[in-house]
């Protein structure tokens, strides 16, 4: 059985900001990190493996310096990795990136499970997983809570819905994407980083993919443009009190008297 | 159809160039590249006019005026209609009249004839069913079958759904169909006048506001969650129509196969209460909370978290309000000690008031709250419940004397 689980590099804090005056973003040494929902996606995999056997392929997205989040899948015991890197991918909005690791995944050789975390700290879409099952072809079911079996053709899972808990079984190839909460991730192991120190990490381009034509990639292949971005408004009508602690309690019951919440 | 042209000119300091871009997308290895972590946020553009230049190529144009209509999906379990597809009527509604389009309303499920009635009453023009056994379950195959037919024969404009579990899986499935655009949990919309749909949600995680279009392919896709907009009122007379639509050329087919359901046991949710008190990351230890239930339970709130306190396992996921948590919009919040990062903001601006209490002057929250209080939340909280606690006893001071 082959799994491959989907990853993305992330900026290390959300506390990205803008300045207000020159309408300019601020960084002020932006880290990087693995997205945190990615390590239940990663953590299910291992499970699978420990329990049925299965070779493990971490892919991510983005340039270069993501191949950390890949050596991070190695350290927890993953076999495999692939970064898809090229310029040509810049600036891809969902539909856009979720083709450009479906062509990845191709080259790779469709796995029986693809797996994704739940969403991104970055983007919050959780829209990549489901628009890559599509291009893959093969059938998702998105928010899974627990896996109950996995049989040789089929998984089965329980999903999570607006008002109620499904159990569902879904044929292989199928693509999951897994709750928090799925299982506790392992953290990266010293003697696996060690061991896997000299492991490479291929990066796959445009040039490799079966579908070269560029207007599928990047902002060309990206429907969403991104007019402009902006800092958030300011409520107009706002008030800041100031003053000593019992001050602001009398003000504070006053007004919540006067609007009739006490 | 654009990208990015870089002149190479020369700098003395390369890095100041490369670190005008947040994402660290602009190498130099004598000559400037841009590398795959560009977001196309054209900041460089703004900032070094004299080496980066927007370009754009124009693509064929797509004939706007041959896509008509706003459509919703109705989010409904075993016919029982979700309060966000009404919501996404409403703005379907007052958009549609700006552009002189129909509403429709896309019902997808087993015996919800009868349901698709009430869809009426709030002024949608025209529902399309899709009513069969084999849609009984949601099923992601013959669901996005249902959703590709009523596009290929309908041509909508603009396709809106929930930013629910269903509503989560099936667009960005349906959007990718079509290879057309999809911006989720958008938290305004609105519609230009040649159909192109205005959606505004935050992005890039951080304190920003991103305007996003689709200038160039149909349908339009959004998402927006529960609890953004308001819910429309039913209308006197309504003069649409249900349409049942025609299954043959579905093929059900899938290799999804739901074996049980279990409900949900009804809890009554932070989306649904009227007053919501908020810990943030000001409150230091966990059974500091108790103080913040104190104050929920004499103003009979509910409370809620922000996303660190979650992760640190104070309270229960259902409790988080933010993008990735829920959305409210209740009559009063108070938000102890939170920051307002905007991934937090986006779940809860709607409020009618908002109160906040922090000692921080610069936080972003005392910009969206209606009163800001700059203060000690560990002496703001516990006198406030004492004098509610003594005013409820004695009657006001003035009184007493």
């Amino acid at each position: 059985m082959r799994v491959v689980v989907c990853v993305k590099q992330v900026p290390g804090t959300t506390e990205v900001d803008i300045d207000e005056e020159t309408g300019v973003l601020k960084r002020d040494g932006v880290e990087s990190k693995m997205n945190p929902y990615d390590l239940y996606a990663l953590e299910t995999a291992l499970q699978i493996k420990e329990r049925r056997g299965a070779e493990l392929t971490a892919v991510s997205m983005g340039p270069p310096q993501a191949k950390a989040v890949i050596r991070e899948a190695y350290m927890m015991g993953f076999d495999h990795g692939a970064l898809f890197s090229d310029r040509k991918f810049a600036g891809s909005d969902v539909l856009a990136t979720s083709y450009t690791i479906s062509q990845g995944i191709r080259k790779l050789g469709l796995p029986d499970i693809v797996l994704c975390g739940k969403m991104t700290t970055d983007g919050d879409t959780a829209q990549v997983g489901p628009a890559l099952a599509e291009f893959l072809g093969i059938p998702h079911i998105a928010n899974v809570l627990s896996i109950i079996e996995i049989n040789d053709k089929s998984i089965v899972v329980e999903m999570d819905m607006p008002g109620s808990v499904e159990l569902a079984e879904v044929a292989f190839p199928c693509l999951l994407t897994v709750n928090k909460g799925i299982f506790q991730p392992r953290l990266p192991s010293y003697k696996l980083k060690m061991a896997t120190k000299e492991r490479e990490i291929p990066i796959y381009s445009l040039g490799d993919y079966e579908d070269q034509d560029e207007s599928n990639y990047g902002l060309n292949g990206s429907p969403t443009q991104v007019l402009k971005i902006f800092p958030p408004e300011a409520n107009a009508n706002h008030q800041i009190w100031e003053d000593g602690g019992d001050v602001l309690i009398d003000k504070l019951h006053d007004k919540l008297r006067e609007l009739k919440f006490i | 159809m654009a990208s990015i042209k870089v002149k190479q000119i020369k700098v003395d300091d390369p890095q100041s160039v490369s670190s005008v871009c947040p994402f660290n997308a602009i190498d130099y290895d004598g000559a400037f590249k841009i590398n795959a972590g560009c977001k196309m946020c054209r900041l460089c553009v703004k900032e070094r006019p004299d080496i980066f230049e927007y370009v754009e190529c124009q693509a064929p144009k797509i004939d706007k005026d041959s896509w008509r209509g706003i459509a919703v999906y109705v989010e409904h379990q075993e016919g029982e209609i979700h309060p966000v597809t009404l919501e996404l009527i409403g703005k379907a509604r007052s958009m549609a009249a700006k552009i002189n389009h129909p509403v429709y309303a896309v019902f997808v499920g087993y015996d919800i004839k009868e349901k698709a009635l009430e869809l009426l009453l709030y002024g949608v023009d025209e529902v399309f069913v899709y009513d069969h056994e084999r849609l009984k379950h949601f099923r992601i195959e013959p669901y996005t079958e249902a959703m590709e037919s009523f596009i290929n024969e309908n041509k909508p404009s603009i396709v809106l759904m929930g930013g629910t579990t269903i509503g989560r899986s099936l667009a960005p499935r349906t959007a990718a169909r079509f290879r057309t655009g999809l911006t989720a949990d958008c938290t305004i919309l609105d519609v230009q006048e040649n159909t192109d749909l205005d959606q505004i949600r935050p992005a890039f995680g951080g304190n920003i506001m991103a305007h996003i279009h689709t200038p160039n392919h149909r349908p339009q896709f959004a998402t927006v969650r529960y609890k953004i907009f308001d819910k429309p009122e039913k209308i006197a007379e309504n003069s649409g129509k249900v349409t049942l639509c025609k299954l043959d050329c579905l093929s059900f087919d899938s290799k999804i196969n739901v074996l049980s359901v279990r409900k949900k046991e009804k809890t009554k949710g932070i989306e649904d209460a009227e007053v919501v008190v908020v810990a943030g990351r000001g409150i230091k230890k966990e059974s500091d909370l108790e103080m913040v239930y104190k104050l929920a339970e004499l103003l009979e709130a509910d409370v809620a978290c922000t996303r660190p306190l979650i992760e640190a396992g104070w309270a229960d996921p259902r409790k988080q309000i933010g993008l990735s948590g829920r959305t409210v919009k209740p009559k009063l919040l108070i938000t102890c000690g939170v920051s307002g990062a905007i991934q937090f903001v986006a779940g809860m601006q709607n409020a009618e008031t908002i109160i906040a209490i922090n000692s921080d002057k610069s936080a972003p929250i005392l910009k969206v709250a209606h009163f800001g209080l700059i203060g000690d939340l560990y002496e703001i909280i516990p006198g406030l419940c004492q004098k509610i606690e003594a005013v409820r006893k004695y009657g006001e001071p003035a009184n007493v004397l």
